[in-house]
C-alpha cells in the first residue's frame, strides 16, 4: 500500500504546485493587465471610499461633509445646503467626477496622506450666500460679492442651480437618472453651469468704467473734461449705422455726467476716436480681461476684449487715434457690447479695482484647513493679481461711482448709513431683439470712512421675449439687498 | 539532543499565536488606524486555547506528531482575522464555533482511543454518513441557500452535515476496504485485454459514483460529490494495489462529469463561467474576475492586512477567502497558505507510511486526502485552476460546521499519529 501512498503524495503536491504556478500568474505575470482591466474598478473605488474633509463656511456652517454608507463606496458626500452651495462646493460623484472646490481642493480634502482630513474653511459668508439667493429669487443670474481688500470671496451665488447629493450619493443608479435629467434641460438653462465665473455675458454699460479709465489714463480726458454734445445718437466713422441712447434719449456733457446718466453716446466716442483700439485693449487687460482670473475653482473662463480691430484705414485723428477697419465695432465695445464678454466675476473684480486704490487682489475661497496633528494651516493669503489703475484714478472712478448711486442710474443700491458706489448696465442680447436685454449692475459699498468693504456684481439674464430686463430697476435692488447685508454682517450699519 | 515532541509543539504553537496576534492588531490598526479594542480579551483566548489543546495533547497523545496542531491552529487564527476584517458580525460566532470545535478536538483525544475500534462499526457509519447527506433533501429540516441544498435547519440551527458526512464515510471507506481489499485486487477478468476485477467486485465503485451524483443533482453541491468519489477511489486504488481501478474510476467520473454537464443548466454556467469569466465580467463571471482582480491587486507582498477591499468579492469569508487573503497578503501570503496545506498532506502521508495496520493507515489517507483535496478544490476554483465547486477551505472559511469537522478530523489524525509511536516507545523499552 505505500508504494501507492507515496504516488498519491506526489499527485496531490503536484496539485499544488499547478496552484502555485496559478497564483504567480495572478498575483503576478497578469497583474498589470487585471489592473489595467476596465472592469476592475478596485483602484477608482479605494480611491473614491474613503472619508473627505468637511468644507465649512467663514461663519462656521458646514456645507460638505462624508456619511458612511452600507455599500462598497463607503462613504457619500452629504451637502446640507442642496443647491446653496452646488456651484461652489461642486459634486463629488464616482461616476460624474468631481468639480468645485471637490476638485480643486481634492488633495487636502482625501486622505491620500493616511491623516484623516478634518476642514477647509471658505471664505464665504453663510448669511450673505442665502441672502443672494433669496434676493436674485427664481431669476436666472447670478451675484458675486467679494472683499475687495483681500479678495475673499464673501458669496457667489446663481441660478438656476443643483442639489450635488443627487451626483453623489452611492446609489449609483439614482446619480445615472439624476444626471440625465440634468442633461435634458438645455443648455441655456443647465444648473450646472456655474455662472458667476464660467458663463460669459455682454458686460453692456457696467463696461464704461473700464472705457472711462481708459480714458482718464490716456490723459486725453478727465472726469470733468472735455464735454460732449447734447445727442440721441452717434455714428462712428466708417459706417451710417448710428449708435443709440438708451431709449433714444438724449445726453452730452463730460464723463461724470456721461458716467451719471450712462450715455452710450459718449462712451462710443471715446472708445472709438479718442482713446483708440490699443489703450482699449491695454486697459481692458489691466483689469483682467483676456487672461484666466487666478480663483482657487476649477475652469474659470477669461473674460474677452477683442485684441484686433483690423487695419488702419485712411488718416489719423486729432486725437492721434487711426481710423481701422474695425472702428465701429470699436465704439460698440466701449460700451460692453460688440465681441466684448465678462464674467459677472470679472465685471465684479472692474468694482473691486476702483474701490481698492486700483489694486485687484487675487480673489479666493478658501482661506485655511485644519488638520488633528498640524493645527490650522492658512491656504491663501491676500495677494495683489493686478495693478489695475494708479490710485488717483482709481480715486477719480470711485466718485464719479458714488455720484451715479447717489443721483443717478443706480440710485436703487443706496444703502442708508454707509457710501455705495456703483454703474448699472442693460447689455443686448442680440441685435435682433432689442427688447431681449441682461440687466447688470457692478459696485462697493463701505463704511462713511475709510476703504470700501464690499465689492459686488449682480445680473440678471434676460428672459427671451418676456421683456428687458435692467440694471437699475431689476440688477440694483438685489445689489442693494446684499450690500446692505454685507455692511451688516461686517458691521458697519446696524 | 533529540527535542520532546510536545515541547516542539509548544514552540510552533507560541509562534502560531504571535503571528495570530500580530495579524489580528496589523489588520485593525490597516482598517481603522487603530488597536483592536479587545486586543487583551484576544490574546488571552488564544492564549488559553493554545494551551488547553497542548495540555490535552500531552495528556492524551503525548507521541502524537507535533506540526499538524500548530498549522491547524495558524490556519485558523489567520481565518478568524479575515472573518473579523471582512464581516465584523461573524467574528463573534467564529470564535464560538473555535471554542467548540477546540473542546471537540479534546474530547476526541480523550475518548477516542484506540482508533481500531471505529472499524467495528463500520456499517453504522455507512449509515451515519448517509443520513447525513440526505438530510438537507428531507422536507422540514432540509434548506436551501444560494442554490445548494446542503443546509440543514433545526431551530435557530443550521449546519451542513455533508462536512460530518465525509468523516463517517471516511470510517466506512477505511473498514469496509480492509476488509475486502484481498478479493477487490483479484483480477483474473479482461476488460479490453486489461486484467480486471470480476464485475460484481465493482459494484462498490458503481454504488460510490452512483451517490456522488445523486449528490451532485439532488443537492446540487457539486464539491462535495467530488470529494466523496476522490476520496473512495483513492482508498479504492490504495487498498488494492490495483491501478485498473483508477481507470475505471476516471472513465465513470468523466461519463458522470460530461453527463451533468449536457443534463444541468448549473454545471454548464459554471463551466461556462471558468472558461469565459470575462463574458459577463458583472453579471455571473463577477464572483470570478473579482477574485482574479483581489490577487493581481495584491501582487507579492499584498495592500496590506485591512488595508484592500476584498470585502467585494462575494463570499469572501467562506469560500472566496483564500482571494483576500491574496489581495492583502499577496503571493507570499497565499503560498503561505498552500504551504501550510502541503505540510498536513505530507504529515499526515508520512504516519500513514510508517503504519503497519491497514484500517489505521487507510483511515489516515482517507483523512488526511480530505483535508488536502478539499483545499485543493476550493483554491483551485478560486483561481479558476479548475470549475468553482463551493466547498470551504478547511479552517480558514467561515462555517461553523466545517470548523467542527476539520478539527475531529485533525483530532483522529493525531489519535493514530500517538497511537503508532506509542507501540515504538514500549517496543523499545520492552
Amino acid at each position: 500500500m505505500n508504494r501507492n501512498v507515496r504516488i498519491l503524495t506526489i499527485i496531490m503536491t503536484l496539485c499544488f504546485l499547478a496552484l502555485f504556478a496559478q497564483l504567480i500568474r495572478l498575483h503576478l505575470i497578469q497583474r498589470e493587465d487585471l489592473q489595467a482591466n476596465p472592469n476592475n474598478t478596485r483602484s477608482i473605488v479605494s480611491e473614491f471610499s474613503q472619508e473627505r474633509g468637511l468644507i465649512k463656511t467663514a461663519d462656521g456652517v458646514v456645507i460638505a461633509e462624508s456619511q458612511e454608507v452600507q455599500n462598497e463606496l463607503r462613504y457619500e458626500r452629504h451637502y446640507a445646503y442642496e443647491d446653496l452651495y452646488a456651484h461652489i462646493t461642486g459634486y463629488f460623484s464616482f461616476l460624474y467626477g468631481s468639480v468645485g472646490l471637490e476638485r480643486s481642493y481634492d488633495d487636502l480634502l482625501a486622505s491620500h496622506n493616511k491623516e484623516k482630513p478634518l476642514e477647509i474653511t471658505t471664505t464665504i459668508n453663510h448669511s450673505i450666500q442665502q441672502k443672494a439667493k433669496e434676493a436674485l429669487g427664481n431669476r436666472n443670474g447670478s451675484a458675486v460679492v467679494l472683499n475687495p481688500q483681500t479678495g475673499e470671496i464673501l458669496a457667489m451665488w446663481s441660478y438656476p442651480s443643483y442639489n450635488p447629493n443627487s451626483l453623489s450619493s452611492s446609489d449609483l443608479d439614482a446619480v445615472q437618472d439624476a444626471w440625465g435629467q440634468l442633461s435634458e434641460i438645455p443648455v441655456s438653462n443647465d444648473p450646472r453651469l456655474e455662472r458667476a465665473y464660467r458663463e460669459l455675458y455682454f458686460p453692456g454699460s457696467t463696461f464704461k468704467i473700464v472705457t472711462a479709465a481708459a480714458a482718464l489714463l490716456s490723459d486725453k480726458a478727465t472726469l470733468t473734461q472735455p464735454d460732449f454734445e447734447n445727442r440721441n445718437e452717434y455714428l462712428p466713422p466708417l459706417t451710417d449705422l448710428p449708435l443709440q441712447n438708451y431709449g433714444g434719449g438724449i445726453c452730452g456733457g463730460n464723463i461724470l455726467e456721461g458716467l451719471r446718466v450712462s450715455c452710450n453716446s459718449i462712451f462710443a466716442e471715446l472708445a472709438a476716436e479718442i482713446i483708440g483700439a490699443k489703450a482699449m485693449i491695454e486697459t481692458s487687460e489691466r483689469f483682467g480681461f483676456n487672461q484666466t482670473i487666478p480663483i482657487d475653482l476649477p475652469f474659470s473662463i477669461p473674460s474677452v476684449f477683442p485684441s484686433n480691430f483690423g487695419d488702419p484705414i485712411g488718416e489719423i485723428n486729432a486725437f492721434s487715434i487711426p481710423i481701422l477697419e474695425k472702428t465701429p465695432g470699436l465704439a460698440q465695445a466701449g460700451i460692453g457690447q460688440f465681441d466684448v464678454k465678462a464674467t459677472p466675476l470679472q465685471m465684479a473684480l472692474v468694482a473691486a479695482a476702483v474701490s481698492n486704490d486700483g489694486l485687484i487682489m487675487k480673489p479666493y475661497i478658501i482661506d485655511s484647513y485644519k488638520t488633528e496633528t498640524m493645527g490650522s494651516m492658512k491656504v491663501n493669503k491676500p495677494e495683489v493679481w493686478k495693478s489695475a489703475l494708479p490710485t488717483e484714478t482709481a480715486r477719480s472712478l470711485k466718485f464719479a461711482m458714488e455720484t451715479i448711486v447717489k443721483n443717478g442710474t443706480a440710485n436703487r443700491m443706496k444703502v442708508t448709513g454707509a457710501v455705495i458706489g456703483g454703474k448699472t448696465g442693460t447689455a443686448q442680447v442680440d441685435s435682433s431683439r432689442p427688447d431681449d436685454t441682461h440687466g447688470w449692475v457692478i459696485g462697493f459699498g463701505g463704511p462713511k470712512e475709510g476703504p470700501s468693504t464690499v465689492a459686488i456684481a449682480v445680473l440678471v439674464e434676460s428672459i427671451p421675449n418676456e421683456g428687458q430686463n435692467t440694471g437699475g430697476f431689476d440688477a440694483a435692488p438685489i445689489a442693494q439687498i446684499v450690500l446692505e447685508q454685507t455692511l451688516r454682517i461686517q458691521g458697519y450699519i446696524n | 539532543m533529540k527535542c520532546n515532541k510536545r515541547t516542539v509543539e509548544a514552540c510552533l504553537l507560541l509562534v502560531s499565536s504571535t503571528i495570530i496576534v500580530v495579524a489580528y492588531v496589523l489588520a485593525s490598526i490597516g482598517r481603522y488606524s487603530s488597536l483592536p479594542a479587545n486586543i487583551v480579551p484576544f490574546f488571552v483566548i488564544i492564549v488559553l486555547l493554545f494551551a488547553a489543546a497542548h495540555i490535552a495533547m500531552k495528556r492524551f497523545a503525548p507521541h502524537a506528531n507535533p506540526i499538524l496542531l500548530p498549522v491547524a491552529g495558524t490556519l485558523n487564527g489567520i481565518g478568524y482575522v479575515f472573518i473579523a476584517r471582512l464581516q465584523d458580525e461573524l467574528a463573534g460566532l467564529q470564535a464560538l464555533w473555535t471554542l467548540i470545535s477546540v473542546l471537540a478536538f479534546m474530547i476526541i483525544l480523550a475518548k477516542g482511543s484506540p482508533v481500531r475500534q471505529y472499524q467495528r462499526y463500520k456499517y453504522s457509519f455507512l449509515f451515519l454518513g448517509f443520513v447525513l447527506l440526505l438530510l438537507p433533501l428531507f422536507p422540514l429540516v432540509g434548506k436551501e441557500i444560494n442554490g445548494a441544498r446542503i443546509w440543514v435547519s433545526i431551530g435557530p440551527l443550521n449546519f451542513q452535515p455533508a462536512e460530518f458526512a465525509k468523516i463517517s464515510l471516511a470510517i466506512f471507506f477505511a473498514g469496509y476496504l480492509v476488509e475486502r481489499r484481498e478479493i477487490l485486487s483479484i483480477t483474473n477478468s479482461k476488460i479490453l485485454g486489461i486484467s480486471a476485477p470480476e464485475p460484481r467486485h465493482i459494484g462498490p465503485i458503481v454504488f460510490a459514483w452512483f451517490v456522488s451524483l445523486i449528490i451532485m443533482v439532488m443537492e446540487k453541491d457539486l464539491g462535495s460529490s467530488l470529494l466523496f468519489f476522490i476520496l473512495f477511489l483513492s482508498l479504492l486504488w490504495i487498498a488494492t494495489q490495483r491501478n485498473i481501478y483508477l481507470l475505471i474510476g476516471s472513465t465513470l467520473f468523466l461519463a458522470g462529469a460530461i453527463f451533468a454537464w449536457g443534463q444541468f443548466s448549473h454545471v454548464q454556467k459554471r463551466v461556462d463561467i471558468w472558461l469565459h469569466p470575462f463574458n459577463d465580467p458583472t453579471g455571473d463571471g463577477y464572483q470570478i474576475v473579482q477574485s482574479a482582480f483581489a490577487l493581481a491587486e495584491g501582487g507579492l507582498t499584498g495592500t496590506g492586512l485591512g488595508l484592500g477591499t476584498p470585502e467585494r468579492i462575494p463570499a469572501a469569508e467562506t469560500d472566496f477567502i483564500f482571494s483576500a487573503i491574496g489581495e492583502e497578503l499577496g503571493l507570499i501570503g497565499t503560498t503561505t497558505i498552500l504551504i501550510a496545506f502541503i505540510l498536513i498532506i505530507h504529515n499526515g502521508f508520512r504516519i500513514a507510511l510508517n503504519i503497519e495496520k491497514p484500517f489505521e493507515k487507510l483511515l489516515i489517507v482517507g483523512l488526511t486526502a480530505l483535508l488536502g483535496f478539499q483545499a485543493f478544490i476550493i483554491i483551485a476554483g478560486v483561481i479558476r485552476v479548475l470549475p468553482l465547486t463551493g466547498v470551504t477551505l478547511p479552517f480558514v472559511s467561515y462555517g461553523g460546521s466545517s470548523l467542527l469537522s476539520n478539527w475531529v478530523i485533525l483530532a483522529i489524525l493525531l489519535l493514530i499519529s500517538n497511537e503508532k509511536n506509542q507501540q515504538q516507545v514500549e517496543r523499545k523499552r520492552i
